[in-house]
């Protein structure tokens, strides 16, 4: 993430990079976006992605401050460093927006998602299956005689890794949660 | 101070309170509790329109000519949905409009109920806020936060939705305190970006300003400095339609207007110039053209209060967040005290280089004994009412394009254009809404025969509250922009842009109650302008001009602005197949 090495905004007194790179290159940029929790305003921020053309590769939201009443919303999006500006001041724009972040310019940040999967198999496979999740530190959360639903956590390349693995051994059903993530200390 | 009151009280204590002394509206089952509240009081007037979107726009007229939000009251369902062409418009063009909509009651919501819409979502895209608001205890704080997000920042359309039992039901009334409002948007400039800006005006050879609507919405403070920060530097100064009148067309550094239809002059001066200072303009595609082409030598400084303007199009090379008056007092402050320079020998040669464009004389067109041209019209109109004290709103099309290059506006507010979302319908009302707010000023609406007929229902409305706003209609019997460009793109072939059966005009003003003049005759057209200035009452104008008459000049879709085509310009094949993808 920190190789992508993109540069600062130089206004100091705005919290949007107005003086970024163009480049052509598709970036992946992880936002953290506090926000007001009150109703609809998760479809605001969805909409303008809808609405103008954005990507989003993931979006995760709760309630953060439950006596403020704030909610953070996680968003995994794509786009050339002009589109992520754009992204970044829209959101910025929508009035129950308290502050945008952009983890991947902000960073290093740590980046989790929890997933589950139900792996339905006898014999071999679901022996192997107990193996690779022993591997990849998965927790068995329930169990038959022919299958399991394996708890993961972890980085999202690391989830895609463990869900390409049971494929083969069985793999019926997945739940992930999208990403959720936060800025190193200090 | 808290006090009880039921819901729909409190929508008229708010407005009192919000100082609102008009409000357009349509009544209808779900806002029945406030339209009896307004029938118990004096202070606000309530102005009944034809249809909801008349309301919005007259609301946006009403905003655009005193700087005050326009405030809208309509119902439920159909009254909602009528209002949203008028709010994305308002939208486009960032002007404040505060629209209240009565809902079907909180515990019917969901049921598919009479007149029920999801108002909250259809509009949600369209407003710069809405709100949907279930209980009456916050009602009013709503309203006074809605004020708030419609007039600060850049400016909007805002939207509260007041279901039926909350008008009904008693809350406590909170009056306005907008300082604890979350929405503080940012109003003074960075001050090392703008001593990079007044450093860059130091050395610069070729500078243009290139203003738009944000100046006039940032107030009359706003057009002050930048006419001071004009005439001191002796730049010269280009405007999009929208910001029309904040510098004056009288004034020596005036280009005129820029883009598609702008001024050859103006459109070079961008081209070539090798600082653009944009101050409140967004870069729109009618003002850029090809993007990859546009301005291609030049340091480009934008000044916007929205950061999302910035580096949206076109990528700035100075970008300044903040209100266009407090930018520019901070520009004078700062290059007055750097000593006032400017690069003299060099920006007088640039001067002279635009005086010699400027002899190209691209507004030329040759009159006709025979037919009214719509150009010769809008001259002598501009000649016979300049000494007004004039506001003029027109439609879209071909007709507007005419009255922003050949109507003068000495002073904002004074030029209200559908530019944006080029909304046809939008001028009548728009003029209705301008007259209300200035009810002795002369109001005239330059119109297409087919826009006007978008909203011509709101004849009722000029004539029930006596406005005497004068429809200066250009009548070719053509959807001449359309036309025009069927002409430049589709061979000529002129799919359904004109109107076989329309109305005597003349007629038609006579059945609301209104004058109808006509006039086709040249040399008749001074003395009928004058009879439709004179008649104290609503007039609807019908000029009949020529018919295939093209609006130029023009840069083609997709081409850079050094490549216009100007008023006797072979028109075929202009537009290449990528150009007649872009609208």
């Amino acid at each position: 993430m920190s190789a992508l090495n993109i540069k600062k905004g130089t206004t100091k007194h705005s919290a949007y990079n107005l003086r970024p790179n163009f480049s052509d290159v598709d970036e992946r940029h992880t936002l953290a976006i506090l926000v007001d929790n009150e109703a609809g305003v998760l479809a605001r921020v969805i909409g303008l992605f809808s609405g103008r053309g954005y990507n989003i590769e993931s979006l995760t939201v709760a309630e953060v401050d439950h006596t403020g009443h704030l909610s953070r919303i996680t968003i995994v999006t794509t786009g050339t460093p002009q589109i992520i500006e754009q992204i970044k001041a829209q959101i910025g724009r929508i009035i129950p927006v308290h502050e945008v972040h952009d983890l991947t310019i902000e960073g290093p940040s740590v980046e989790r998602e929890l997933a589950m999967l139900k792996v339905v198999g006898s014999g071999d496979k679901r022996l192997e299956a107990m193996r690779m999740a022993d591997i990849f530190r998965a927790n068995v959360v329930d169990s038959t005689l022919n299958s399991f639903v394996f708890e993961i956590n972890g980085a999202p390349d690391k989830i895609d890794a463990f869900v390409e693995l049971m494929r083969p051994l069985g793999l019926v059903e997945i739940a992930r949660t999208g990403v959720a993530a936060i800025l190193r200390g200090e | 101070m808290k006090r009880e009151m039921t819901g729909a009280q409190m929508v008229i204590q708010s407005l009192r309170d919000q100082g609102v002394d008009t409000v357009f509206g349509y009544p209808g089952g779900a806002v029945l509790p406030i339209y009896d509240e307004i029938f118990q009081q004096n202070d606000i007037r309530h102005i009944l329109v034809r249809h909801e979107q008349g309301a919005v726009h007259a609301a946006e007229g009403y905003a655009r000519s005193t700087g005050k939000p326009g405030v809208v009251l309509v119902t439920s369902g159909p009254g909602a949905t009528n209002a949203v062409t008028g709010l994305t418009d308002a939208l486009l063009d960032s002007i404040p409009i505060v629209v209240l909509t009565g809902q079907v009651p909180a515990f019917m919501i969901g049921t598919d109920a009479f007149q029920e819409a999801d108002t909250i979502g259809i509009t949600r895209p369209c407003t710069k806020h809405n709100w949907l608001v279930k209980e009456t205890d916050l009602l009013s704080s709503v309203i006074h936060e809605a004020f708030h997000v419609a007039t600060t920042g850049r400016p909007g359309p805002v939207l509260v939705d007041i279901p039926k039992d909350v008008q009904f039901a008693n809350g406590l009334y909170t009056g306005p305190k907008p300082a604890t409002s979350r929405y503080q948007p940012q109003l003074k400039g960075d001050i090392e970006s703008i001593t990079e800006l007044v450093a860059a005006m130091e050395t610069a050879k070729r500078p243009v300003f290139y203003t738009g609507g944000g100046v006039i919405n940032s107030g009359p403070a706003a057009s002050q400095l930048l006419r001071e920060l004009v005439d001191a530097t002796g730049f010269p100064i280009t405007s999009t339609l929208m910001g029309l009148g904040s510098y004056p067309a009288t004034g020596k550094n005036w280009l005129g207007m820029l883009g598609m239809h702008g001024l050859y002059e103006a459109n070079l001066a961008m081209h070539g110039c090798d600082l653009m200072i944009n101050i409140g303009a967004r870069f729109d595609d009618r003002i850029t053209g090809l993007i990859s082409a546009f301005s291609p030598n030049s340091l480009k400084a934008h000044i916007d209060i929205d950061p999302s303007s910035i580096n949206k199009v076109i990528r700035c090379d100075i970008p300044i967040v903040g209100d266009v008056a407090h930018v520019l007092e901070d520009i004078l402050k700062i290059w007055k005290t750097r000593g006032r320079k400017t690069n003299g020998n060099a920006v007088t040669k640039w001067q002279s280089q635009i005086s010699e464009w400027r002899k190209a004389d691209c507004l030329g067109f040759s009159t006709s004994a025979k037919s009214i041209k719509p150009q010769f019209a809008l001259e002598r109109l501009q000649a016979l009412t300049n000494d007004h004290d004039r506001y003029v709103t027109t439609e879209v099309g071909q007709h507007q394009m005419w009255a922003a290059q050949y109507l003068h506006f000495n002073d904002p507010n004074r030029f209200m254009t559908s530019g944006g979302l080029g909304t046809m319908g939008y001028g009548f009302p728009s003029s209705i809404g301008v007259q209300m707010a200035h009810p002795s000023s002369l109001v005239i609406n330059i119109a297409g025969e087919a826009s006007w007929l978008m909203n011509m229902q709101e004849m009722g409305t000029a004539i029930q509250y006596n406005l005497p706003v004068k429809q200066f209609i250009l009548n070719n019997e053509r959807l001449g922009m359309v036309r025009q460009w069927q002409e430049l793109l589709h061979g000529e072939r002129y799919s359904h842009t004109w109107s076989e059966a329309l109305p005597d005009f003349v007629k038609l003003a006579e059945a609301f109650g209104a004058k109808g003049i006509r006039c086709h005759d040249p040399a008749d057209l001074d003395d009928a302008i004058m009879e439709m200035i004179n008649y104290d009452g609503p007039v609807i104008f019908d000029c009949l001009v020529e018919k295939h008459e093209n609006c130029f000049p023009m840069i083609p879709s997709g081409k850079p602005h050094n490549e216009m085509l100007m008023g006797d310009a072979e028109t075929q094949g202009v537009i290449d197949s990528k150009g007649s993808v872009m609208v």
